[in-house]
């Protein structure tokens, strides 16, 4: 029973966690980027018919890395280079991400694909309580438990990690030694909204393989809540991560025990924990020494520089 | 060869005023392509979108019936914008304004007309704020983000009347649809000219009016100008900031909640699923096109209601999805975001390498 839990914890909190990673790295370099929810649907509809098309898994998650990088350089452009408003310029994205997806997905309604199988690993996966849920699972999932470790070693063990974070801490600063900040935050950008392709394409690659058009269903702003709770840190994103899909999977478990709650009143729990944990954690935040970038949020221009 | 961008002393007035609709020009262009890549001919479609919408009395009549709660919910949204609040919620407040009115109309049992209005129309204003009020009460004590809080609670808003619709409230003589039992006469808002043009569209510019007032000629909106502006030099004169911005998402909120009054009082006539198809995120880009003005609000409001009807019209002739209407307007901000970049800069192309 727990075993079961588990495994659907971690199978409905791999796309918010690749979401919330890629967004992480948006804020780490400074720019609020709140297309997340687009981001991901263009994702899922690039990763379905990338697969659909080329009949490889990989293909489709190399689709749906691009695509929502490119979506995102749209972003990326606007905020970095022509310091716009970042937060009407993400909600135009998300807007633009739930239409176009829309639009171009209405040929993908309705046909299927192979999605992504299990593979148990020799040895762990017969570890007792934890083996399955996180040893014999798709190899998507195997690839987000990499990046949660390759992010934080590139954030605090590499040069370019530290100039992206620099780049959000103080572009003024990073600007005098000699870091090129527009350019490290639009790749940041980019880069960053790949990522969150991925979460995308997880679902329509993995969860359900196929397309349904809006079936992000709002985990998008989860993702956009939780960089809060993981207070900008990888491995507080993964258990964010695993928190919602825990609450997702003992939602639908007492759907499927036939409970005589209100299938509605059940799938207002992950929302209404999303705003519980965001109170608490912001609270947390401005108790101890806040992580939050402290260059989140504002444009950098030299000429403003003082 | 380089390209510099300089900063401009003066922003031209007349650029300002005609930003927001070359971006919507620009917008329609590009949007044209994503048509045809879909299979659609945009010249075609959009012919289709102003014949629909304004090339008759009965077309005009439904772009006034869809402007109404985009009036509404735009004037909330951006008096919060005023504030440097983003109220993202408005779709949210929208659905929980109808709920109370709702409430009112099938439960309360008032006979008069004009007492089961009024009360209809509290109910919603009060249900709406309070609902936005929770975001408010959030940021005010503990400055906990209101973008995310009040976009969740969309979610939240529309699963509860979902779950009443559903569920409790459901008609018993609605052969099993979701929706509640049609309004008595009491609770409908009077209808013009044979069409389904309501009286809450005249509300609508009313609030307008009274908003515009509010802003212009008192304290209170003047003190929302200097907090949004300078929240530091506000502190300093004393004013209440934190209270000020429960207040305003109160306020910003309960507008938005009329929204959901009007439309179940003088469109829908009863509560069901889906009464806004995202009149709430409209909303927050028609605030953004408008600017500070509540007559710019209007005027917007009008221009998404052409839109939100020829785009209905495309839905059954060309089977476009609802949802394309986003994609055009996500397209809109873009393109304002980044005009608004040329208003403040001066770009120039200029010979050899520039010395920095």
């Amino acid at each position: 029973m727990l075993e079961i839990l588990l495994d659907a914890t971690v199978r409905a909190g791999t796309p918010i966690l690749f979401a919330t990673l890629g967004a992480i790295i948006n804020e780490r370099a400074g720019i609020i980027n709140l297309g997340i929810e687009g981001l991901m649907l263009i994702g899922a509809l690039a990763g379905f018919a990338g697969t659909q098309a080329s009949g490889s898994l990989l293909v489709g998650v190399l689709a749906a890395f691009g695509a929502a990088l490119l979506a995102g350089s749209v972003h990326g452009f606007i905020t970095v280079q022509l310091r716009g408003n970042q937060i009407v310029s993400g909600l135009a994205l998300t807007m633009f991400g739930i239409g176009t997806t829309a639009l171009f997905g209405r040929s993908m309604v309705g046909l299927t694909i192979e999605g992504f199988e299990r593979i148990a690993i020799p040895g762990l996966s017969r570890l007792p309580v934890v083996g399955k849920p996180f040893f014999n699972q798709d190899l998507l999932i195997y690839f987000s438990f990499l990046l949660v470790v390759a992010i934080a070693f590139f954030f605090y063990r590499t040069r370019w990690g530290l100039a992206l974070r620099t780049v959000g801490e103080n572009p003024a600063a990073a600007d005098t030694c000699g870091v090129p900040v527009t350019l490290t935050r639009f790749l940041a950008v980019t880069v960053g909204s790949g990522i969150v392709g991925i979460g995308g394409a997880y679902l329509s690659l993995a969860t359900t393989p196929m397309w349904i058009e809006n079936m992000t269903a709002g985990r998008g702003w989860i993702a956009v809540a939780l960089v809060i709770f993981a207070s900008w840190s990888s491995y507080r994103a993964l258990a964010g991560a695993y928190l919602f899909g825990g609450i997702t999977a003992m939602q639908l478990r007492f759907q499927a025990m036939g409970t005589t709650i209100s299938a509605h009143i059940l799938q207002m729990l992950p929302y209404f924990f999303t705003i519980l944990v965001l109170a608490i954690s912001t609270i947390r935040l401005q108790k101890g020494a806040s992580q939050q970038p402290e260059g989140l949020g504002q444009p950098y221009d030299r000429e403003d520089r003082k | 060869m380089k390209l510099v961008a300089e900063k401009r002393e003066l922003s031209s007035r007349l650029f300002r005023i005609s930003a927001p609709v070359i971006s919507i020009f620009v917008a329609l262009f590009v949007a044209g392509f994503l048509l045809l890549a879909a299979g659609v001919n945009p010249l075609q479609a959009y012919l289709e979108i102003f014949q629909e919408s304004l090339g008759s009395i009965y077309g005009l009549s439904e772009t006034l019936v869809k402007t109404t709660p985009l009036i509404f919910a735009s004037l909330g949204v951006s008096l919060a914008f005023r504030m440097q609040i983003w109220n993202i919620g408005a779709e949210g407040q929208i659905y929980m304004g109808a709920c109370g009115a709702t409430a009112v109309a099938l439960f309360s049992g008032i006979e008069s007309h004009l007492l089961m209005i009024t009360a209809m129309f509290l109910t919603a204003f009060l249900v709406g704020g309070l609902w936005a009020g929770v975001a408010g009460a959030l940021r005010a004590v503990w400055r906990v983000n209101e973008v995310i809080v009040t976009l969740l609670m969309n979610y939240i808003a529309i699963l509860g009347v979902d779950y009443l619709i559903y569920g409790p409230w459901k008609d018993p003589k609605g052969f099993n649809f979701p929706l509640t039992a049609q309004f008595s006469d009491a609770a409908r808002l009077t209808e013009y000219f044979d069409t389904r043009l309501h009286s809450g569209f005249f509300l609508a510019l009313f609030c307008a009016l009274v908003l515009y007032l509010f802003m212009e000629r008192t304290v209170w909106g003047y003190e929302i100008k200097v907090i949004g502006s300078n929240p530091k030099a506000a502190r300093y004169a004393g004013m209440r900031t934190g209270l000020a911005i429960f207040a305003v998402l109160f306020l910003s909120g309960a507008i938005a909640g009329i929204a959901g009054f009007s439309e179940v009082a003088g469109l829908q006539h009863r509560l069901q699923h889906g009464i806004s198809p995202g009149y709430g995120y409209t909303a927050i880009i028609i605030a953004w096109l408008a600017k500070r003005s509540a007559l710019g609000v209007v005027i917007v409001s009008f221009l998404m209601g052409v839109l939100l009807v020829g785009g209905d019209s495309l839905q059954l002739s060309w089977q476009l999805p609802v949802a394309f209407a986003y994609a055009f307007q996500g397209l809109i901000l873009f393109f304002l975001l980044a005009s608004e970049f040329f208003i403040h800069n001066r770009v120039r192309l200029i010979r050899g390498e520039r010395h920095a």
